[in-house]
């Protein structure tokens, strides 16, 4: 029989990775957003969660950064980038939402056989954070490899570490020292995103990396 | 760690950063160009007294043996000639306007903050903090490779930081494995994640779990490495930034990650049960090398060319690690030194060749020796030791490598002769087209230290001819280590 503390984890994190799926078929920028908004924000009542039942004060000080920086202050900020460049249009993507949304499961369903199996041994609320946490992050993978939009890409990156971060604060007891910087480095990335997309804006009139890949160095 | 006495460990790890936050403060290019060479011989000097000097015990943060200090020594002494040729290269950049003074302040801080990232990641024995400086370490040679601002630049800097940062998030992942792995056997906390207690009872870990951990650790950290299919970011990243980068690129944070992979490959080796990570590392080693030798030939640019080199030469040294046994670790650890002397060098050359002719194209560059005859000796002499003649150092390591694989797997060996061969050729061909042939293009008289070079291949010949019996000594008990 599995506890209260197990139920309401394992539906935050399954939560977690069904936004996932959300950003898998939106295509407007300013909504896929949104959905990274909400799923930060589930990311954040996770860890919260988890600093609750592992009785891990620290963990609520990653749990406010994913509020304060993810759900907040970044989606924010990318929603003003989107409005200054003016590219508040349809997201191309790559691939079509079919073929992706399966991909997606296939994803889903090789890391819960993959991380069931290994962590045999681990307590089941670690394995199946851990489980979900891998979903998330390849997931995000693919957020990232079918949209061509540098602002997209992006969103996709951050989702990524939002299933990272799911899994350190799963692992019980992980030391402090990994979960700041997790939530530093994405502060940093964004800064470096930032300092890009406003390069590649003066550069060229889209953001959209295929544009970048037809000015290949090599060919002449 | 003893505060009271100077403790060379904070010194290679504090003069970058404190370096960094002076220069980032610092006008004048002058100035700030010496200042960097200034610190990047202190730290270098530190290094030195890291090997002199009685180590560090280990603590929960720092950890000095003989396996990363052989990296830190050649981290920070690359990381010193490479300022000393930035500096000249620097001033030629700023006369024609592809730098501002700003950038300048800011390519110097990043410089040196990207060796404190080096530097940090080789000391530490906690895996979340080497994961912390790999990924300070990729930021900042982001930042520096699209600093001139053209298309290219930013493409590739895009290119690297996507790929890089899949690659960093897939490296923690394995990290975050391998404490859950370690978590019931050693506990909750800070202990599950320090490098020599990890070591020590990681014949216990659950199997399982340490082989995904591996898996992941690979791909993310094997991505930095630049190993085929993963290698994408690389070429660009080498041509579009500022040649001091790709010297460092090339020469030492293609290290690092390999350093990291070292790690993680020792404890899957501490633990009975765990796969054995060799076939891994042998399969993309040897994929990366026949890969990239193919498209040596298709190069029509030369940092390109030499960036195809590179993942070559990482494929030979992950192969050669992934065979295991002293004696083809010995020829990875060789090659790797080797590697890197020679790979600067080469990009000091190459360096200043492309400033002299306004061009990467190889098609523009001809007759390099007959124009500018200490450059373009310098640069032969440096392609011939990276193509593996004899009496260099490359060469040594290279026929170590494929001895010690011909005596136990004569099959792999043949394809890594094959790879080496292929590779060989393309290289011959480039060269005689720069340095021989009808000069083409300007042919002004550069105005450039070749010392750095020089000293480079100086220490790449001694190496081939002759290398020190305490050398050899220390290199084969590091090779005894890795197992």
């Amino acid at each position: 029989m599995h506890s209260l503390d197990f139920d309401i984890s394992h539906s935050l994190a399954g939560g977690l990775v069904l936004i996932s799926f959300m950003m898998l078929y939106q295509d407007r920028l300013y909504s896929l957003l949104n959905v990274f908004a909400l799923h930060a924000v589930t990311l954040s009542l996770a860890v919260t969660w988890q600093a609750f039942i592992q009785d891990a004060p620290h963990l609520y000080v990653t749990a406010a950064i994913a509020l304060v920086f993810k759900a907040i202050i970044i989606p924010v900020a990318l929603h003003r980038i989107i409005r200054q460049l003016g590219i508040h249009r349809d997201i191309e993507t790559a691939v079509g939402i079919g073929p992706t949304m399966l991909a997606g499961m296939g994803l889903v369903a090789l890391s819960m056989v993959l991380m069931l199996r290994v962590t045999a041994e681990a307590d089941a609320l670690a394995r199946e954070d851990l489980a979900f946490a891998l979903s998330v992050v390849l997931l995000g993978l693919l957020v990232m490899v079918t949209r061509r939009n540098a602002v997209s890409q992006v969103v996709g990156f951050m989702s990524l570490e939002n299933g990272l971060v799911l899994a350190a604060t799963g692992a019980k007891g992980m030391p402090l020292v990994v979960e700041i910087s997790v939530a530093f480095s994405i502060l940093i990335a964004f800064i470096v995103i930032g300092i890009f997309l406003f390069r590649i804006r003066e550069r060229f009139d889209s953001v959209d990396v295929a544009a970048l890949d037809e000015s290949r160095g090599e060919r002449r | 760690m003893n505060f009271a006495a100077f403790n060379p460990v904070l010194g290679v790890v504090l003069i970058p950063i404190f370096a960094a936050a002076l220069l980032a403060a610092l006008p004048g290019y002058r100035l700030t160009a010496r200042l960097n060479v200034l610190a990047s011989l202190a730290t270098f000097v530190c290094a030195v007294l890291l090997l002199i000097l009685p180590r560090p015990t280990p603590g929960p943060y720092v950890l000095v043996d003989d396996l990363n200090i052989v990296f830190i020594v050649l981290n920070t002494f690359v990381g010193f000639t490479t300022s000393v040729f930035s500096a000249s290269y620097i001033a030629h950049e700023l006369e024609t306007g592809r730098l501002t003074p700003a950038y300048l302040r800011f390519y110097h801080a990043m410089y040196q903050t990207m060796m404190f990232g080096m530097n940090l990641a080789f000391v530490s024995n906690n895996i979340g903090l080497m994961w912390v400086a790999v990924e300070v370490a990729t930021l900042t040679t982001v930042l520096m490779v699209g600093i001139y601002r053209t298309e290219a630049a930013l493409e590739a800097a895009w290119k690297y930081f996507i790929l890089g940062s899949v690659g960093i998030a897939f490296a923690l992942f394995g990290t975050i494995l391998v404490y859950m792995a370690a978590r019931p056997i050693i506990g909750e906390g800070q202990d599950a994640m320090i490098w020599t207690l990890l070591i020590e009872r990681a014949s216990q870990f659950d199997a399982a779990l340490l082989n995904v951990a591996f898996v992941f650790l690979f791909l993310g950290y094997g991505t930095k490495v630049g190993l085929a299919p993963l290698h994408a970011w690389l070429p660009d990243a080498h041509a579009e930034g500022p040649t001091p980068i790709s010297a460092v690129l090339s020469g030492l944070l293609l290290n690092v990650a390999l350093y990291a992979l070292l790690r993680f490959k020792m404890l899957m080796t501490a633990n009975p049960g765990a796969m054995a990570p060799g076939t891994l590392m042998v399969t993309m080693g040897l994929t990366s090398l026949i890969f990239a030798a193919f498209m040596l030939y298709r190069r029509r640019d030369i940092k390109r060319l030499f960036a195809y080199s590179s993942i070559e030469h990482m494929g030979i040294i992950v192969f050669a690690f992934g065979m295991g046994g002293p004696l083809a670790n010995f020829a990875g650890l060789l090659h790797m030194v080797m590697h890197s002397l020679t790979k600067s060098a080469i990009f000091f050359a190459v360096g200043h060749i492309v400033q002299i002719k306004g061009t990467q194209t190889l098609d523009e560059i001809r007759g390099i020796t007959e124009t500018h005859p200490a450059l373009g000796w310098g640069f032969v002499a440096g392609v011939v030791a990276i193509a593996g003649l004899p009496p260099l150092g490359i060469f040594m390591s290279e026929f170590l490598v494929v001895s010690s694989t011909f005596a136990r797997q004569p099959l792999l060996a043949l394809l890594l002769v094959f790879g080496l061969l292929v590779a060989f050729g393309a290289l011959t061909l480039r060269l005689t087209g720069v340095a021989f042939g009808e000069p083409r293009g300007p042919t002004r008289p550069a105005e450039a230290s070749y010392l750095p070079m020089f000293a480079h291949l100086a220490l790449v010949l001694v190496a081939g001819v002759y290398l020190p019996a305490p050398i050899v000594v220390w290199f084969q008990h590091v090779a005894h280590l890795l197992g």
